[in-house]
């Protein structure tokens, strides 16, 4: 064998197309696990350490500006760091807890005040917080901190422009431990932005010594070495193996948690996973799969929690633009879209591709929103007639060619329910093709808008329909609009709704008035509202939903 | 006289290897950017507009042109300066020093077991050729090779550890009550007995077992078919049947002649296996939740994650430079008429 043939069979294999191939190979695999067996529970950890494995990545980074800090990382932060304020805590009707977004409660501000004009807020820092390194927590950390969440750019600076915090003028050191935030405008989300993961509380002097010219905030040190004042301590972080908690007895911003040390691990393989939890040998697996849910809490052996993704939908997005790529785009005809509403095949999908593992949202009787509870279901449901009526009376009596896109990382629910849709659609004359997008790709896809239907899984972290359409209805086109929809008329409800109290008439009135429009629009159709699913051995207790989807280790305890 | 034959020969294949390796990195290069898939748009989050998105363009140098995008890369290179890799958040060199060993001792590990399972099987079945045993041989090979290693792995994973719990859990290098020891070859068996920890070596050992097992029965077809098929036609070649002819005992002459002698093609296949199975790692790895570099690549890719790609690509450049240096190196020592000039 000669070095250069050896060294083509390398560069080949990871010319990228087989490795990908490949991996699909492995997301394939059904588990040989899945019929269960008695497994005995020998618990491998004693009281007070906490084993975790989930679904849907591993951390990858300890600081969330920096750029390609992935979701499960935010759980790692929320241990780590400390908020100013955070939410309360509220019992759902099936008993679960869940955080409560109408709630604030303090973290390291021990009391605030919101001036008499409404237009900044005074927090009073707790005399005795301090970071992990012994040092006192000032405003001084808190302002470096917030400064750097509107400076940094990206998604962090984003974030915080949602809830209109956008300038470090904003933020003022009123003397060690007061801090005060003036207001651009009043906003209903600036006050809840605060508790979300991204302004995190950094401990300033550690980080100072290590930015350079090209790195004004340090994210790269950061984002390897925790500087933070949280529950937890970071005892060991090996990206894509293991993260190792230790609780820090010297807590002041809530009640010492339970567990004293947090082992999460990397599981890559879902199977796995779940043998795993079957064994005995973890305490969690958070984030599982419809499947594994449904199979797993027949079992009855753990406690299994689902909660509704807050402000969270699965949907199909159609393209709503008159051209895509220089030829009509049936999808323009709103007339095409009502057929196609009606013609889904709606408790197929919600049976088949999600195990009925989720909220349905659809099946309304009116087209008059009556609520502005959101998610709330839209008024279609399976009417073959109707669809083939609509599509008679459309632009397109004979149908037509088109694809539909989804994430191959969302594989397992996303592709039954595309093939669910496929046979349904064909029927009115839709022949429709199945186009996989690598995970990597999709969300340049969904930034091109150039397909005319695309599965959409997006959810908004604060709690407002309002916010949700901002992103996925607005005209500004943001990434997660799949149906690229204009519609000024619209925009027009929805920036109304932004600026207003969610407790006013008007706000009502805004909502529904954005809410019909999308009734009878149809740009995306929703069909069901995902859950959050964890599995825990029966002696965890005290898990609670958060809107971060990641874990909040303070309240769990093991009895 | 050999002494200096071999420096010669490294020398001169070191020297011929930069611009294969050159080769490597232009088309790395080109093809990570050639990938469907925009890394700016994966890592500018949940909720990015265009302008975070451009942002983070402009962060990550993407906004260049790629020549240029090229000779950044190339200075980076030249100051051993492998980039950061997104989606670990760490550097690409830190990432790929401490997953490199991980793969290592898995590929030893599985090519250690395959080869003292391949070599005797095929022995056997060479010197009874037809018989019960070369059959068996045929069929175990052919299993082990067309069972793809994820579903090996899973088998083996839900008999031994769900079923039985004779195994550890699937959970990497070591379970989670160890930590590792102190690293000095980053391989944990030998770490853990330079160090005199017995406890630890076993530990990492039979976290091993599963997953090296599993990549042994994969390279086992080829190991065993290539020793029958060598054992086979030295066997049958006049030196061993004048060896016969003269009286020496069987032992003798199937070790010290025959086998000696078929050690030339084992050894060629056994760099290709072994190649191969560093490969054929990236299932295992994501199985047995082992902290490798293939597992590691298959996320970057996953990602677009550009740095992180070149890095394991140079990586296994690098690396079959060596293991072909090395086997060539091996041919003088098992063959000295294979040369310099063979």
């Amino acid at each position: 064998m000669r070095r250069r043939d050896l060294l083509k069979r390398g560069t080949a294999f990871t010319a990228g197309v087989s490795l990908t191939a490949l991996i699909n190979a492995c997301g394939n695999t059904s588990d040989p696990s899945s019929s269960s067996t008695e497994g005995s529970s020998e618990g491998s950890s004693e009281g007070s350490v906490l084993t975790i494995v989930q679904g849907g990545g591993f951390p990858n980074g300890l600081d969330l500006h920096q750029v390609g800090t992935n979701r499960p990382a935010y759980g790692t932060s929320w241990a780590i760091y400390d908020r100013l304020v955070t939410f309360g805590t509220k019992t759902l009707e099936d008993e679960s807890l869940s955080y409560d977004y109408t709630d604030i409660q303090p973290e390291l501000a021990e009391s605030w005040e919101v001036a008499e004009d409404g237009l900044s807020a005074t927090f009073n820092l707790r005399q005795d917080a301090t970071f992990h390194d012994g040092t006192p927590i000032t405003a001084k950390d808190v302002k470096w901190s917030y400064d750097r969440a509107v400076s940094v750019g990206g998604f962090p600076t984003f974030q915080m422009k949602a809830g209109a915090l956008e300038s470090p003028d904003q933020f003022v050191i009123v003397d060690d431990h007061t801090f005060r935030v003036d207001f651009i405008r009043q906003d209903k989300l600036t006050l809840m932005d605060m508790a979300v993961p991204i302004p995190a509380i950094m401990n300033s002097a550690l980080i100072e010594p290590h930015v350079t010219e090209d790195d004004p905030w340090g994210l790269e040190w950061a984002n390897a070495n925790p500087a933070g004042g949280g529950a937890y301590k970071l005892e060991t972080f090996q990206p894509e193996e293991r993260v190792v908690l230790v609780r820090n007895e010297d807590w002041k911003s809530g009640p010492l948690p339970a567990i004293e040390r947090i082992i999460e691990l990397n599981v890559p393989e879902a199977g796995n996973r779940r043998a795993l939890l079957e064994r005995g040998d973890i305490d969690m697996f958070y984030n599982v799969s419809e499947k594994d849910i449904s199979e797993l809490s027949a079992t009855d052996r753990f406690t299994v929690v689902s909660t509704p993704i807050e402000n969270c939908l699965y949907a199909v997005d159609l393209n709503t633009q008159a051209e895509l790529s220089g030829a009509a785009n049936p999808f323009s005809d709103v007339k095409v879209r009502q057929a196609i509403a009606y013609a889904m095949p709606y408790d197929a999908i919600v049976e088949t591709a999600l195990y009925g593992q989720c909220v349905p949202m659809y099946g309304a009787q009116s087209m008059e929103p009556s609520t502005i509870e959101w998610p709330q279901p839209y008024p279609y449901d399976t009417d073959p007639a109707r669809a083939q009526a609509l599509m008679a009376e459309s632009g397109y009596p004979d149908g037509f060619d088109t694809t539909l896109a989804f994430d191959l990382g969302t594989q397992a629910w996303a592709e039954p329910m595309c093939v669910l849709i496929q046979e349904a659609l064909a029927p009115i004359g839709i022949n429709v093709t199945l186009e996989k997008v690598p995970s990597a790709n999709f969300r340049g896809v969904l930034v091109e808008k150039s397909r005319p239907m695309i599965v959409n899984g997006f959810g908004g972290w604060l709690n407002y329909p309002d916010y949700f359409f901002f992103y996925s209805y607005h005209g500004q086109n943001a990434t997660f609009n799949g149906s690229s929809y204009q519609n000024p008329e619209l925009d027009k409800f929805v920036d109304a709704a932004l600026r207003q109290e969610a407790d006013t008439p008007e706000y009502e009135e805004n909502v529904k008035g954005f809410l019909k429009i999308a009734f009878e629009e149809m740009p995306r159709i929703p069909i069901a509202q995902p859950y959050l699913s964890v599995a825990m051995q029966t002696n965890v207790e005290g898990y609670q939903y958060w809107f971060h989807r990641q874990l909040d280790y303070r309240p769990l305890e093991k009895v | 006289m050999a002494r200096s034959s071999t420096i010669t020969l490294v020398t001169r294949r070191t020297f011929a290897a930069i611009p294969s390796v050159f080769g490597v990195i232009v088309l790395t290069f080109i093809l990570t950017r050639a990938l469907p898939g925009d890394p700016a748009a994966y890592f500018a989050g949940p909720a990015a507009s265009q302008e975070a998105i451009a942002q983070i363009r402009e962060t990550l140098g993407l906004n260049r042109s790629l020549p240029e995008q090229f000779v950044i890369y190339l200075g980076e290179l030249a100051r051993g300066d492998l980039g950061s890799s997104l989606t670990t958040g760490q550097t690409v060199l830190s990432d790929l020093l401490t997953r490199l060993p991980a793969s290592l001792e898995l590929t030893l590990a599985g090519l250690f077991f395959s080869l003292t399972l391949a070599i005797p099987l095929g022995i056997l079945a060479a010197t009874r050729p037809g018989s019960w045993i070369d059959h068996g041989v045929r069929v175990l090979a052919t299993a082990g090779v067309s069972l793809p290693t994820f579903f090996t792995g899973l088998l083996l994973i839900y008999v031994f550890y769900f079923l039985f719990g004779i195994a550890p859990a699937p959970l990497g290098r070591l379970d989670i009550l160890y930590s590792p020891p102190r690293s000095v070859t980053g391989l944990y068996l030998i770490d853990s007995l330079l160090a005199g920890n017995l406890e630890i070596f076993w530990a990492a050992l039979s976290q091993l077992f599963l997953p090296a097992v599993t990549l042994g029965l994969f390279a086992l077809a080829p190991l065993a078919r290539v020793t029958r098929a060598a054992m086979l036609a030295v066997l049958s070649s006049d030196f061993i049947r004048t060896a016969r002819a003269s009286g020496l005992s069987a032992t003798t002459v199937l070790f010290g002649y025959a086998f000696r002698n078929a050690l030339l093609p084992i050894v060629t296949t056994l760099g290709v296996v072994f190649s191969f199975l560093l490969g054929a790692n990236v299932l295992v790895e994501k199985v047995f939740s082992w902290p490798g570099i293939g597992s590691y690549a298959v996320s970057a890719l996953v990602a677009s994650d550009y740095a992180a790609v070149q890095g394991f690509v140079l990586t296994m450049a690098l690396l079959y430079v060596v293991l072909n240096l090395l086997i060539d190196l091996l041919y003088v020592v098992i063959d000295p008429r294979a040369g310099v000039e063979s």
